[in-house]
């Protein structure tokens, strides 16, 4: 479905006098199948949006090539554009305008004729739940409802792929739920579907095939399980106060079992380890012969936070 | 065909908008009509003419010509807006004409600074001002085109600078010059010499004149197809040039 070759794209900023270069994305492959969830993930400022607006045709790339549903990215933008749909994170509604108003242009400027464009305004209005407030204005939706008509002009013609950027960000826990249902419901319904994350636990549960993305690379590529079982082994949890987290880590660093010691802000320790089973009563007992005492001990199969930490070197969270 | 039906669903939806909130299009017309009332009786014995509605022959046309270049410079802040918004970019990944992005809205800039000017004629009938049918339509072209040029080069300019903090000080600095040096006021006629060789640099100027000269019943003037000319090639160059801002990537 979507199939790019070193895709890249700088921009040149201007602080006073001095123009700077910034390699926004260098060299991005990836390679997308029909009727997948993928999942860009990374921390803000890593290039996912300027790829995402290359693919979706709203800058041009300045080196690589792209093949869009069929599409010639470079050749035939405009092709592109009647194959995709496209929902941007700072949202796309007009204050002044109604929700139906706003889906029927929309399909409008697709080409759509005027009778087909309101069926299917009033489809997308009972697809996304918005029927009871399709004449109301934009300004007097709830962000949750807000965005929800942002999905639904961005698959109003019906795209073979749909891009989301940052769909959930700025949603509560209870719409940012109904939100992943929506996105799933698209897969269902033939699309495939391209979002940004920086959320680990939304990659994790959404995305089918994710690709983990810090200064403008891709670091890792494939699904969640297999990125996770990449980093063999088991992560354990040391719960310890402040004052006492140095002098653990100073006594666990360097064990034969420990193969890599991080410190938690808060305090603690997270040791990534073998196997965790015979770790845990060495780690107590190393503990207990330098005198310190922990408040809590668990045991994680890794996440994606910690193939982020092993590709990148650092925590997606403190990004 | 497709520009066209592309050009018209922008139109509908910009004049919707508009429609939905007219008090813009009186908020347009009030600083004219100020003018007309509490300025304008000033001009009979200024301008030494014969009678009232001698002075408006002359006032009127620069006053309708003003009211197109600032009307049309000033639609640039609307775009922002919708920059911010994201509407424009919600646009650009459709497959929709970019020209039509841009014309719609000019266009919409246009008939609303046509009903703006119908409202200043009628309240000029009212103080004896008199003109034939065929030459206001002509004057009215002569406006539709200046409003086309000067709302595009708003359009791209704020395209270009993407902040009403930045719009307003350069549409500004550039209207203050092209208002003084085209003889709205007061007609360059006054003017010594020096001032209306640059005055004869302003594109304006040639627009306030043709205008002057067909409010006066004077269609043979040279001014008019002049200014028509002069007006008409600006229009498209702006057009053209705004429209690239469209197409081109918006970040």
């Amino acid at each position: 479905m979507i199939e790019t070759r070193g895709l890249r794209k700088s921009f040149r900023s201007r602080a006073g006098r001095e123009t700077k270069t910034v390699e926004a994305v260098r060299g991005v492959d990836l390679t997308v199948a029909e009727g997948e969830i993928f999942g860009f993930l990374g921390p803000n400022g890593a290039g996912k949006t300027t790829t995402l607006r290359m693919l979706a045709t709203l800058i041009e790339p300045d080196g690589g090539e792209a093949t869009i549903a069929g599409a010639d990215l470079r050749k035939t933008p405009g092709e592109v554009r009647r194959r995709i749909g496209y929902v941007a994170q700072g949202g796309s509604t007009w204050d002044e305008s109604t929700a139906r108003e706003e889906l029927v242009l929309q399909a409008r400027l697709y080409g759509i004729g005027k009778t087909e464009a309101h069926q299917r305004a009033v489809r997308a209005l009972d697809a996304f739940q918005l029927a009871e407030f399709a004449d109301r204005k934009c300004k007097t939706y709830s962000g949750g409802q807000r965005r929800r008509v942002e999905i639904a002009l961005g698959i109003i013609h019906e795209p073979k792929i749909v891009f989301l950027d940052e769909p959930t960000t700025g949603l509560d826990p209870q719409s940012r739920a109904h939100m992943w249902d929506e996105i799933r419901r698209l897969r269902t319904e033939g699309m495939t579907v391209f979002i940004t994350t920086h959320y680990l636990d939304e990659a994790d549960a959404l995305c089918d095939r994710i690709a983990i993305m810090d200064h403008g690379q891709v670091v890792a590529e494939g699904t969640p399980t297999e990125l996770k079982r990449e980093i063999s082994g088991d992560v354990v949890q040391v719960g310890l106060d402040v004052v006492a987290t140095p002098q653990a880590a100073k006594a666990l660093d360097g064990e034969a079992y420990v193969r890599k010691l991080e410190t938690v802000d808060e305090g603690g320790l997270r040791l990534y380890v073998d196997e965790g089973a015979t770790a845990i009563p060495q780690i107590l007992r190393r503990l207990d012969q330098v005198g310190l005492a922990l408040s809590s001990i668990e045991l994680h199969r890794p996440s994606l936070d910690d193939v982020f930490l092993t590709k990148t070197g650092r925590s997606l969270r403190e990004s | 065909m497709k520009l066209a039906r592309d050009t018209w669903l922008i139109f509908q939806r910009q004049f919707q908008l508009l429609i939905r909130n007219p008090v813009w299009v009186f908020v347009g017309v009030f600083q004219p009509v100020m003018y007309l009332l509490l300025f304008a009786p000033l001009l009979k014995p200024a301008l030494n003419a014969p009678t009232q509605a001698e002075a408006y022959k002359i006032f009127v046309p620069g006053l309708l010509v003003l009211l197109a270049i600032f009307g049309g410079l000033f639609q640039g802040f609307g775009l922002i807006a919708e920059l911010r918004a994201g509407v424009i970019e919600r646009s650009r990944v459709t497959p929709v004409s970019r020209l039509a992005l841009l014309l719609g809205r000019s266009l919409r800039d246009v008939v609303s600074l046509i009903v703006q000017a119908i409202i200043i004629t009628l309240l000029a009938l009212a103080f004896d001002l008199r003109v034939l049918l065929g030459d206001l339509l002509l004057a009215y072209l002569m406006l539709a085109l200046i409003a086309l040029m000067t709302s595009a080069v708003s359009y791209g300019v704020a395209l270009k600078v993407k902040s009403e903090d930045a719009l307003a000080p350069l549409m500004n600095t550039v209207a203050q010059p092209v208002l003084l040096l085209s003889g709205i006021l007061l007609p360059l006629s006054f003017a010594p010499g020096w001032l209306q060789g640059i005055a004869d640099w302003n594109p304006f100027s040639w627009a306030v004149d043709g205008t002057r000269a067909l409010f006066a019943g004077d269609l043979g003037n040279d001014r008019v197809w002049q200014g028509l000319t002069i007006i008409a090639v600006l229009a498209v160059l702006g057009v053209y040039w705004a429209a690239r801002q469209f197409a081109r990537s918006v970040r």
